[in-house]
């Protein structure tokens, strides 16, 4: 068994206008020390995928349902349906995680320090000076520089990349098992971007954590990830070994997220094309299709072995169609 | 921090020459005769008109009055000569030829009522809209809500004259569970309640008011703050609820409230004129009142330049305080 297995979560908000699927039966697994991105754009249900198993979604707005099993010591837990104190036990100790705007992240009226402490406080019962030395450690250790005066410090006294510095500091103060880093590097410039990347694969060497890591950059994946899911309208319609999915996406959704990436490499002018974007937009979550959903959007859906009739009536399974590489699609083989 | 306070204290004193300078000058300007009010509406004798206008100083030109005011104030002003004459010691705002006495001391028997009751409404009403806000905002679309949104229904349509009739009418009359407000006041420390029986009514009169007000900032204060990033950090470290709302949310939420509840306070001290004069309080706001409606010009003059004076304070003082509450601020300042 893995570290951490998913399996078949549905995450479902009732809503005035209709039920809200935002994830729809997702099952992933991670072990120790490995990475897993989760790609999708806005709303394809990656945040809400975490937030559940954090048991950050609101229980009276949030229908919950399938499971998710992590390995406590010896122990396995349900995170799903757990106590709401359970939870808190494992939340910032077991799992921890950073968000996406540092800037607004860190509360911003008390010091990096006192939040740091209150982190490490919270989970160990020990005399405040232990967790003030385990902050200056952990400030030390992502990089602050003179991290025993810039304790003291106040959130808007940083830099956003020194912010998520921080951010990442507060998560890892217990020492936990699994990150999850919701799009961590999305606020920030370029170069900080991959400051704070290599940092967190240094960190991840160090400590062996598991890392979930939530994008819609795929340049991010690609020097940060051991494996991807592609995420689209709550399901998951790729999952592959990183290389295996930039070498050979076998999903049109994948191939169209890779090929609306500006590279260096090429011009934009050359051979008459502009960049490449997706038509039209992702589907209201509310009145999802029988078949895929991506279908109004694929231009690949003519190819398939009975049309995109087939496609528009009949949901695709996640199937293995290379050895650890899963997709979502009737296309046979890597006819992309 | 002492810089930024010698600056904001300069400043204050500045915008309160500008105000009494402004206040004199619309003294001036008004169609009054300030001597022949002196005598009375019905007075036709121009020897005590001119008797007067030049015991009280009114014969200057107005810069020079200005002046003579200006100087009272520091170091207190003599009106007349001989056995006439009468001395207002220092601050000196006039001398009030309706109420025959220096403004200075009609103001010092009016300020205590209306400290009185602008502390004492402040404080319930701080109890009561931040309590309801913070209940409200908890249990969000539950009956606490619905009800703390009818309470600041009725308080924000209800006009505080008629909060303040329907109190009298019911408790003083009805039921006769307060004596009639006879109109004077009892010191707090002379006998504490007497004080209490006098202040009760006016103090729910103004509190019913402003805590309907403070009521819906607050919810929507905290359910704001909920959803700040920085609330789902606390969160995601495994802090419990209770910590979550008290010390994350409740920090944030509320430091607006310093600046509301400052300047509200400071608008109360100018004397709060519907509600005194409902429950015949002697206070700021009575006085004022009677001061327009007597044309006693130095009264409204010494008024005015005090709630301009309260005003200025207290906004200096919301600033200071909040260089405590928000450490952003105290590195801009």
């Amino acid at each position: 068994m893995s570290f951490l297995e998913v399996n078949d979560l549905h995450v479902e908000f009732p809503t005035s206008d209709g039920l809200v699927k935002a994830v729809d039966g997702v099952t992933f697994a991670i072990e120790r020390g490995e990475t897993l991105a989760i790609v999708g754009e806005s709303g394809s249900g990656k945040t809400v995928t975490n937030l559940a198993l954090m048991g950050l979604l609101s229980k009276r707005a949030a229908r919950i349902s399938g499971s998710a099993v992590i390995k406590r010591g010896d122990e396995d837990v349900e995170l799903i349906d757990l106590a709401d104190e359970e939870m808190r036990q494992i939340r910032g100790k077991n799992v921890a995680m950073i968000f996406q705007d540092p800037m607004s992240s860190l509360h911003p009226y008390y010091s990096i320090g006192d939040q740091i402490i209150e982190a490490h406080q919270v989970h160990n019962d020990v005399d405040e000076r232990v967790s003030k030395a385990r902050a200056i450690e952990l400030l030390d250790m992502v990089g602050i520089p003179d991290a025993s005066e810039r304790i003291k410090a106040f959130p808007h006294q940083f830099s956003g990349g020194m912010r998520q510095r921080v951010m990442i500091a507060m998560a890892l103060v217990n020492s936990p098992e699994l990150l999850i880093a919701d799009e961590p590097t999305t606020a920030l410039d370029v170069t900080v971007q991959a400051q704070i990347l290599k940092l967190l694969r240094e960190l991840q060497e160090e400590l062996k954590m598991a890392i979930i890591l939530i994008t819609h950059d795929l340049g991010v994946v690609a020097g940060a990830a051991d494996r991807v899911n592609v995420m689209y309208a709550g399901k998951i319609v790729e999952s592959a070994p990183v290389r295996d999915l930039y070498a050979n996406p076998l999903m049109p959704y994948t191939h169209g997220l890779l090929a609306s990436i500006p590279r260096m490499d090429r011009r934009a002018g050359e051979s008459g094309k502009r960049l490449s974007a997706i038509a039209g937009q992702p589907p209201s979550l509310i009145a999802l299709p029988a078949g895929c959903a991506f279908v109004p959007r694929c231009t690949f859906s003519n190819r398939v072995s009975g049309g995109a009739s087939r496609c528009e009536s009949s949901m695709p399974a996640l199937t293995e169609h290379v050895p650890g590489h899963f997709a979502r699609c009737h296309l046979e083989g890597a006819s992309l | 921090m002492i810089n930024y306070l010698a600056r904001r204290i300069a400043i204050s004193m500045a915008i309160l020459l500008a105000v009494s300078f402004a206040v004199y000058l619309i003294f001036a300007i008004l169609p009054f005769d300030p001597a022949a009010l002196t005598c009375g509406k019905n007075c036709n004798n121009p020897a005590i008109i001119e008797a007067n206008r030049r015991r009280l100083g009114y014969d200057l030109p107005i810069w020079q009055q200005y002046f003579v005011f200006l100087k009272g104030l520091f170091m207190g002003r003599t009106f007349g000569e001989g056995a006439a004459t009468i001395f207002c010691p220092a601050p000196s705002f006039g001398y009030s030829y309706q109420e025959h006495a220096c403004v200075t001391n009609s103001i010092i028997e009016a300020l205590p009522v209306t400290l009185s009751l602008a502390i004492g409404a402040l404080v319930l009403w701080l109890i009561i809209g931040v309590g309801l806000g913070i209940l409200a905002a908890r249990f969000r679309g539950r009956a606490a809500d619905t009800g703390s949104t009818i309470f600041v229904l009725i308080g924000t349509s209800l006009p505080t004259f008629l909060t303040g009739l329907l109190l009298l009418v019911f408790v003083v009359v009805k039921w006769r569970i307060l004596p009639y407000p006879s109109g004077n006041y009892t010191p707090l420390f002379e006998n504490p309640l007497a004080w209490l029986n006098t202040m009760i009514l006016p103090w729910i009169t103004l509190a019913f008011a402003y805590a309907a007000l403070y009521t819906r900032f607050v919810r929507n204060a905290v359910i704001e703050t909920l959803s700040e990033d920085f609330i789902r950090t606390a969160r995601a470290k495994g802090l419990s609820e209770k910590v979550v709302l008290r010390k994350h949310t409740l920090r944030a939420a509320l430091a607006p409230l310093t600046t509301m509840a400052g300047l509200d306070f400071a608008g109360l001290l100018g004397g709060a004129i519907l509600t005194e004069a409902v429950f015949n309080l002697p206070g700021l706001g009575r006085l004022s009142l009677g001061a327009v409606i007597d044309f006693d010009l130095p009264i409204i003059v010494a008024t005015t330049i005090l709630a301009a004076t309260i005003v200025i304070f207290m906004n200096l003082l919301v600033d200071i305080l909040y260089a405590f509450i928000d450490p952003r601020v105290r590195v801009a300042a």
